[in-house]
């Protein structure tokens, strides 16, 4: 099954990334397809290279450029949201992308499922 | 009808504008959803009722309004907008408070319409 | 339809709505803070027990023991993520954030 999700909330500050993060786990071990994490509201900024937490936590924008390299799963931060929040290309971490709403539209289209985590 | 290829997408908005974010933004990802073509329908339950209600003036608190915005959905072939009775009754409020013509609709009218949908969006 | 929810049942009213708009048969999986939910013997026991007349009813486990959620109300099954995603495969997803 092809599965897409869309993240609305921030690393750390919620729990919304992480279920992600376990979910899009656990659906590839099964043989699933995980297209895309498609991040928007203040979920943008689960893309920043710039994150350094401590060391014995974990590096949430390094686990979503990880899932991109091993199992081509897109990692998209919506334009408009990613402007207004200051994430831009620049602070992308590898494997990331920004990109626009037309891209959520598409993923909601070619999935059998779209997720939403959030707040 | 029945073409296979549009599929049925849901917003629900349960916030109410302006406190956060998630209203405006959800109403820009659906104007940018409005031009896929696909079947598109907006629920508002709990607090996000408020966001259609009349005489909304944010002036004073420096955000933009956008309660205009949903009048403008119609223009772009947006016309399936629904209201839960009961969270419009629980605030006090009828359809003549709101800026658009709206659907209100019972709970389990709601539910079985949410229990046709490809994808479901709350905002 | 797969209904989830992620709020403590004591901090909004995430859990009392989407009771609203559930229909027979739809399973409800309860997930993050919305766990709190299942804990025995409290406010909302009784709305859970109406709830799983017509609904099945999950919390991901994982939620739980981070919690320290031992004791669950009886009928609730505690599933992990790869129980998550067979839900997901199951049916169409209704987050109710």
């Amino acid at each position: 099954m092809k599965i897409g999700i869309l993240l609305k909330e921030g690393p750390y500050n919620h729990q919304a990334a992480d279920t992600a993060y376990k979910f899009a786990e656990a659906a590839i071990r099964k043989g699933h397809t995980v297209d895309a994490v498609f991040l928007y509201n203040d979920g943008v900024a689960n893309v920043t290279k710039l994150m350094d937490p401590p060391q014995d936590d974990r590096h949430i924008s390094s686990r979503w450029g990880q899932l991109h390299k091993e199992h081509g799963v897109e990692i998209l931060a919506c334009i408009a949201a990613s402007k207004r929040r200051g994430i831009c290309d620049d602070v992308l971490i590898e494997g990331s992308e920004i990109t626009g709403l037309g891209n959520l539209t598409d993923i909601a289209i070619r999935n059998d499922r779209l997720l939403t985590f959030g707040d | 009808m029945g073409n296979e290829n549009v599929k049925k997408i849901m917003h629900v908005m349960r916030q109410a504008p302006h406190g956060t974010i998630y209203t405006y933004e959800g109403l820009e990802m659906i104007l940018i959803m409005a031009a896929y073509e696909q079947d598109l329908s907006l629920v508002f339950i709990g607090d996000g009722v408020y966001s259609l209600k009349k005489n909304q003036d944010t002036a004073g608190i420096g955000i933009k309004g956008f309660a205009k915005t949903f009048m403008a959905l119609d223009g772009y072939d947006v016309e399936k907008l629904y209201v839960d009775r009961v969270s419009l009754e629980e605030r006090g409020l009828g359809e003549e408070d709101l800026v658009v013509d709206v659907e209100v609709l019972e709970s389990s009218e709601i539910g079985s319409l949410m229990k046709e949908q490809d994808v479901i969006i709350h905002h | 339809m797969l209904h989830t929810i992620n709020k403590s049942p004591f901090s909004t009213d995430s859990l009392e709505t989407c009771i609203r708009f559930l229909q027979p048969g739809d399973p409800v999986l309860f997930i993050e803070d919305g766990v709190y939910a299942v804990q025995q013997a409290n406010r909302f026991s009784e709305t859970l027990a109406g709830v799983m007349k017509n609904n099945p009813v999950y919390a991901l486990g994982p939620d739980l023991d981070a919690r320290g959620i031992s004791n669950i109300v009886e009928g609730v099954s505690s599933i992990d993520y790869d129980g998550f995603v067979d839900l997901v495969v199951e049916h169409q997803v209704n987050s109710w954030l």
